[in-house]
């Protein structure tokens, strides 16, 4: 039995993909789909504390950068917070987030106790006489403060967007930039598939292939037929490859590879990034439909081969899989009926609000050191936890401040998608607003 | 000794060494100048950086010309970065930089008695004293050593001075500023650069 057991230990050790056996805890929602994978985070020591670190980095390194990180690493290496980081080492992020011990792990994965910010800011009470009388464990808790992403909660941005409606005048979404950039997407093979449109007669299939009606009416409709993507693009890219009739994830990311990026940056796409299979329905944490566990996420689970179909892609895939009360009230909700009246064209494009107008919103986003364009950010999470990040790139379009401050913070009218008004009132800007007062007044007294 | 060395490169530094008079070692890898005189080099390029950006981008587009703000949230409000951070973002870059330079270690940081940004007070005793020296001592530097984290280091401090009338202006109308009457020519602070000593 002994010598079995050692086997099976042996085996697991050296060469299967799911090493769990070992875990010495379960992992947090975030990471619990690659457990199977320890060398993703430890590589392939234990011990090296900098090793871990890079691969924190290597996946969440590129939003833990200004601006959207207000505490980013290199603003603690400067040797005269030694002592600051004797208190708190905010140079590393397992000092916040260990992995593995679930007792002690509060929202966004924190194994701090929530009152870290007295470390560095216990005096903000003389600066901020509205603060004085504040425990330390409600910085970011109560809807104010977020550690990394401070966006749309910092004291000029909400005297800003004070005093806004609730709906503002013109809500209308970003429109989404990829044609009229082509240009600079270097990774584009021109050359090879040059930009034009394509019709019937240019189809370059191999004779043995069979396209068939629907297929050829399909991509006809598409982009990719209006500039220049034929069928070999995606299923034999390259002379020496073979035809595949269902091409992976990789060749979309030829040309969608920012998309692919940040998708893999996602729960949806984060098994790919350290080469597993992509997930699977039974892997999620949230509620899913049973019918199909083992239906997997990928680009085309979603955008479906030929049409592409975005609209699709936009909510009814969503809906395919997600069963959580949130996404069941979507169809009642008021995005809903804007969505519905930009997808019939009695409103204006836009004005309609999709799950993927919150959860892959359309943001202007640095696709290399040089440029940037608004694109749909394919991380779904990139907007969640803690929800404030929503803000700046979703909410803000079309509604007032404070009106989505409160919003985010109901969690009741959250679960009924926001059919209703906020019953829960955030301070942040009365409080800002106070605080501009003071201000001016000094100012007025200086004179 | 390491440590030494990392104090002795500087490729901003060995720009400046020619016209500090310094007399170079025939061996480029042979030790030949003090930590001193390398924060002083250093300092020298930083605060001309400065000034010329403070002069020649935020008065003249700002003040003079008209064309654009200059703030803090440059980002939201489409403006210029402030000389104040477009120094931290500098100083940021080195020390990410420095860190995959074997040879190379110094930080520097502009701190001020009267920080608008809190955090951008002087917390160590070197630190203190020497914002005080340079505020009372107009056109002396300061110089220390100080043991942090328990590493040694030599601390220069400079003073910042207000090179153009922006400087001024703005840090007497910012909402959060401790200090509400400086004029162009006033130390509103000063640059704290750090080198490590020994190994």
């Amino acid at each position: 039995m002994s010598l079995g057991l050692i086997g099976w230990l042996s085996y697991s050790l050296f060469e299967s993909e799911d090493k769990t056996v070992f875990m010495p805890g379960p992992l947090t929602g975030g990471h619990h789909q690659i457990g199977v994978a320890c060398e993703a985070c430890h590589v392939d020591g234990f011990a090296d504390t900098n090793v871990i670190q890079k691969a924190c980095e290597d996946c969440h390194g590129e939003d833990r950068k200004k601006p959207f990180d207000s505490h980013p690493v290199n603003k603690f290496t400067d040797p005269r917070n030694a002592d600051k980081l004797e208190n708190i080492n905010a140079t590393l992020c397992v000092t916040c987030h260990t992995e593995h011990k679930p007792d002690m792990t509060a929202d966004n994965g924190l194994t701090q106790p929530g009152d870290f910010c007295i470390h560095c800011h216990e005096g903000v009470g003389e600066d901020r006489p509205s603060h004085k009388e504040m425990e330390f464990n409600t910085c970011n808790s109560s809807g104010c403060h977020n550690y990394h992403n401070n966006r749309s909660l910092y004291t000029d941005f909400l005297v800003k967007h004070a005093d806004e409606p609730k709906l503002l005048e013109k809500p209308v979404l970003p429109t989404r930039e990829y044609a009229s950039l082509l240009d600079e997407v270097v990774e584009y093979p021109r050359q090879q598939y040059p930009i034009k449109q394509l019709s019937s007669s240019d189809i370059d299939a191999p004779s043995e292939v069979v396209v068939s009606d629907e297929i050829h009416k399909d991509w006809l409709q598409t982009a990719h037929a209006s500039s220049g993507v034929n069928c070999t693009a995606c299923h034999q890219p390259t002379k020496e490859s073979v035809w595949q009739d269902k091409p992976s994830h990789e060749v979309c990311q030829t040309c969608h590879g920012v998309e692919a990026s940040r998708f893999k940056r996602g729960k949806h796409g984060m098994k790919l990034a350290v080469d597993l299979q992509p997930m699977q329905l039974s892997e999620a944490l949230l509620p899913m439909k049973e019918n199909s566990p083992h239906r997997q996420v990928n680009c085309i689970s979603c955008h479906g081969a030929h049409k592409f179909d975005v609209q699709k892609a936009a909510v009814s895939a969503c809906l395919e899989c997600h069963d959580d009360k949130h996404s069941l009230a979507y169809k009642q909700s008021p995005h809903s009926d804007a969505w519905d009246k930009e997808i019939s064209g009695s409103a204006p494009v836009g004005s309609g609000v999709s799950c993927a107008s919150c959860h892959m919103p359309r943001i202007n986003f640095d696709v290399s050191e040089w440029s940037s364009r608004i694109m749909v950010d394919h991380n779904q999470n990139a907007t969640l936890a803690p929800n404030e990040k929503m803000i700046r790139p979703a909410c803000i379009h079309c509604h007032g401040l404070e009106f989505t401050i409160d919003s985010l913070a109901d969690k009741k009218l959250i679960e009924n998608n926001f059919q209703g008004e906020p019953s829960i009132h955030i301070e942040s800007i009365d409080l800002a607003k106070e605080d501009q007062k003071r201000a001016d007044e000094r100012k007025a007294a200086r004179k | 000794m390491k440590y030494l060395r990392k104090t002795m490169i500087g490729v901003s530094a060995v720009t400046c060494l020619g016209a500090l008079g310094t007399t170079f070692a025939d061996d480029v890898n042979t030790p030949s100048i003090t930590p001193k005189t390398m924060a002083d080099a250093l300092h020298l390029v930083m605060d001309s950086d400065r000034a010329i950006y403070t002069k020649k981008i935020v008065n003249r587009l700002v003040k003079k010309e008209k064309v654009i703000k200059a703030s803090e949230h440059f980002e939201d409000d489409k403006a210029l970065v402030l000389p104040a951070q477009m120094f931290r973002f500098g100083s940021e870059l080195v020390a990410k930089r420095a860190e995959k330079l074997d040879d190379v270690n110094f930080t520097y940081s502009l701190q001020s008695l009267w920080p608008i940004n809190k955090q951008n007070a002087p917390v160590t005793e070197v630190e203190k004293k020497g914002l005080q020296f340079v505020a009372e001592n107009k056109g002396k530097n300061f110089y220390a050593t100080e043991t942090l984290g328990g590493k040694k280091y030599f601390t220069g401090v400079y003073a910042d001075t207000a090179v153009s009338p922006v400087c001024a202006s703005c840090h007497n109308a910012h909402k959060d500023t401790p200090k509400a009457d400086f004029k162009i020519g006033d130390v509103m602070g000063g640059v704290v650069i750090r080198i490590p000593l020994g190994s």
